[in-house]
């Protein structure tokens, strides 16, 4: 027996996030470690606890271990629940054989049956790797009043970074006119954030119809926006004017986390009201030692900091050395700085060594040209070794 | 991991009365301490570190806080369809349900004790804060043939505790020959740290010996007592531990985590504390943060200068603010250019900005609970 849910969200967790290299090897997107405690997957979790939509797919595919894993039951984020709750979705056998989820509407459309289980009147279709706090009620809200069949946030973006995104052209009133898939020449600068509000008997007419059309891709952006406004579907555009970051690439993960650090910039970790959920450590607390500096810094349980420490997110259980200094970098949970290492303008993954006196990074204001300057990046499990030096702009998957 | 059967009983409210500032609204065992723990913790993870899969946890009065904190036993891993965590809050077929000593406690949850298929009770109180391996003492009990084990450890008592403290002589074969309850004598000791290890069926007979005879007292009744009827065994317990006997001790035990190895004793990755989650963001250090020598909770937003402090989750500290050897209580707020020295502030204390606050080593000042200064 299934109890009726107005909204069931959908959750796309299964992307490789290729351009995090290093980061993504051994894990999904979602799963990578994000602000001191959580995994980029958090955001979107906590926004649907705190939205009230307490039943969520993860559509998983790509690594899904430390995923499947860190979801467990749902308990962390109160999504353990007799009726709805969170479920991982990874692709499946049936009868036909076997399919790899070739696209984010062919995700969705494989799962038709897991949705209809709950007889939702709405889904809403969400990413795994966005940073951003919405409140998906009120969009919610906003989706009825318009009498919309779908609602698309948007952000207005800058005209030159408009052709990263699908770009809308809407009406006065946000009825949105035109849809086009990172588009060369974009008309407009309303940027979709990626994320959908859908009647569900709308939208699973139009996924059921993409995946008989062999001639289309199998994508949201490309495919079924396009194909639902042909058929005179009605779609709004929901302006969202919050802090908002796709974390895409190696410097938009290391800028969302310096955006942590920034009082300017307005996401707020620390608002009772909107409370970030993650799976908590079991461990003591931070210890800050004698000689110790550390200052605009974020640090979590477990970690016990003999070095300084500035501009820098520090994950738990992160052991910095005495002499050791960290600027204006992430260091993933359980990571070793040893004494005397210096790691500077990079990102350190889970589980890894700095051995004694190595250098990680450099500022970039020693670089004439910035070009040949960037964040550096040492992976997962890694141990660079005594003295050793990463350069800048370097990706480290290999003991060095 | 221990193979027998054994049933954790731990006592929450006895020695309440040591750090009487802190208890007045919460039990022994819901004390704060270090930085994000309360003190039920240490017994009640190390009985899961153990394999003790069964654990009732006997109250008193004042046990909101603790309920709260405890809640079904799941971050401790005891929210369990067999065994697992059973709050047992006062209960008795004659008199009012307060009981007087350990014995009597035991009699009022002596059902629940029965119900049990344990061959052995493991009792612990809330006063010491350690990481017993107690897997290994309730295996050399089962080998020693002991009545009866009795956990010591070898220190010195305070003259100014010697009031909360029970002693033992041990003779060279490890029988505790001489039980001294709260003696008048301070130095070198073998210092009960309240925790027994006792087999059921003697047990059983000792609490219903006990009842018609209105004795209560677990120490004096049974362990001095019958001192020389029952072979009452001591094991000594030489890893690290904190004992909290008065509002002294209990600010140097917890400052005593500011010493890494003592940290690392208390900590081993291998047998973690377990406590409440509160999902709370990474701690915050600002531009003009300067922090020495401290243990800081998640949440916390320090803006000013924190030496030898311990402050817990969500803690703020004001800019131009200066804190030494302090104990700040989580959601404590500290505004700004205030300086604070040897005090201990309970949960959600507020000081407005520019308060000068002075405690001693030996005697800090205590800010009860939601106080505003």
């Amino acid at each position: 027996m299934y109890i009726k849910k107005e909204c069931v969200a959908m959750l796309l967790a299964g992307g490789q996030g290729s351009r995090l290299y290093a980061l993504t090897k051994d894990m999904a997107k979602p799963a990578v470690p994000f602000g001191g405690k959580y995994r980029l997957i958090d955001f979107p979790l906590s926004n649907c606890v705190n939205s009230g939509i307490d039943t969520v797919g993860v559509l998983t595919q790509y690594q899904p271990l430390v995923l499947h894993d860190y979801l467990g039951n749902g308990q962390p984020w109160d999504l353990d629940k007799m009726h709805g709750g969170v479920h991982a979705l990874p692709p499946y056998q049936n009868i036909n054989g076997a399919s790899w989820y070739s696209g984010s509407a062919n995700a969705i459309y494989q799962n038709i049956s897991f949705i209809d289980r709950y007889n939702p009147t709405y889904v809403v279709v969400l990413s795994g790797d966005h940073v951003y706090k919405m409140d998906y009620n009120k969009m919610l809200e906003f989706h009825k009043a318009k009498n919309a069949d779908c609602t698309i946030p948007v952000l207005d973006v800058p005209l030159e970074e408009a052709s990263r995104f699908g770009i809308m052209t809407a009406d006065e009133n946000g009825f949105i006119t035109k849809f086009e898939e990172k588009p060369k020449e974009p008309k407009s600068t309303l940027a979709s954030m990626g994320i959908y509000i859908f009647n569900w008997d709308k939208l699973k007419k139009a996924l059921i119809e993409n995946e008989a059309d062999a001639s289309q891709e199998k994508d949201f952006g490309k495919n079924i926006i396009p194909n639902m406004l042909g058929e005179g579907d009605v779609m709004v555009a929901y302006p969202f004017d919050d802090y908002w970051k796709d974390v895409g690439t190696l410097d938009s993960l290391w800028d969302a986390n310096m955006d942590l650090l920034n009082p300017n910039i307005p996401i707020d970790l620390y608002d009772p009201n909107w409370k970030m959920y993650s799976r908590n450590p079991v461990m003591p607390p931070q210890y800050i030692g004698e000689d110790a500096k550390i200052e605009n810094s974020m640090v979590t349980d477990g970690c016990e900091i003999f070095g300084d420490v500035d501009f820098s997110v520090i994950f738990e259980g992160v052991k910095i050395g005495k002499g050791a200094k960290v600027n204006y970098s992430i260091i993933m949970p359980g990571t070793v700085i040893e004494d005397g290492a210096t790691v500077e303008y990079a990102i350190v993954g889970e589980n890894s060594v700095i051995g004694k006196n190595a250098k990680v990074g450099t500022d970039p204001t020693a670089y004439d040209n910035r070009d040949d300057w960037g964040i550096a990046v040492v992976g997962h499990g890694i141990n660079v070794g005594e003295g050793k030096s990463v350069l800048p702009k370097a990706i480290i998957s290999e003991n060095v | 991991m221990s193979d027998k059967n054994v049933l954790g009983l731990i006592f929450s409210n006895l020695h309440d009365e040591s750090i009487i500032d802190i208890t007045r609204r919460r039990t022994m065992g819901s004390v704060l301490f270090g930085g994000r723990y309360r003190l039920i913790d240490f017994p009640l993870s190390a009985m899961v570190n153990s394999g003790v899969n069964e654990v009732g946890v006997i109250t008193k009065k004042n046990y909101q806080s603790l309920l709260d904190h405890l809640g079904n036993g799941r971050e401790w891993d005891m929210s369990r369809k067999n065994g697992g965590l059973h709050l047992l809050p006062p209960f008795s077929h004659n008199q009012d349900g307060i009981y007087r000593g350990r014995l009597e406690a035991l009699y009022g949850v002596w059902e629940f004790v029965l119900r049990s298929n344990a061959d052995y009770i493991l009792l612990s109180d809330c006063d010491v804060v350690a990481n017993m391996e107690y897997d290994k003492i309730i295996d050399t009990h089962i080998s020693s043939g002991a009545d009866i084990t009795a956990v010591y450890a070898k220190g010195t008592v305070r003259m100014d505790e010697s009031h909360a403290n029970t002693v033992f002589g041990v003779a060279n074969d490890g029988r505790i020959a001489d039980v001294l309850i709260n003696p008048e004598l301070s130095g070198d000791s073998n210092i009960s740290l309240n925790t027994f290890v006792i087999g059921m069926k003697l047990l059983k007979n000792i609490v219903m010996h006990a009842q018609p005879r209105n004795l209560y007292d677990f120490e004096r009744d049974v362990l001095q007592a019958r001192v020389r009827e029952l072979i009452i065994k001591g094991y000594e317990y030489t890893d690290y531990y904190s004992k909290i006997s008065s509002i002294q001790s209990y600010f140097e035990a917890n400052l005593a985590l500011l010493n890494t190895k003592n940290r690392h004793a208390l900590f081993p990755d291998d047998r973690p504390i377990y406590t409440k989650v509160r999902d709370n963001p990474p701690a915050k250090y600002g531009v003009t943060a300067s922090v020495k020598n401290s243990l800081i909770g998640d949440g916390c937003i320090v803006d000013g200068t924190v030496e030898n402090c311990i402050l817990f989750r969500g803690v703020k500290i004001g800019a131009g603010t200066s804190l030494k050897n302090c104990i700040i209580m989580q959601d404590s707020i500290i505004g700004k250019k205030c300086a604070l020295e040897n005090v201990i502030t309970d949960k959600k204390v507020i000081i407005s900005d520019g308060r000068l606050l002075t405690g001693s080593s030996r005697c800090p000042l205590f800010l009860a609970k939601e106080s505003e200064i």
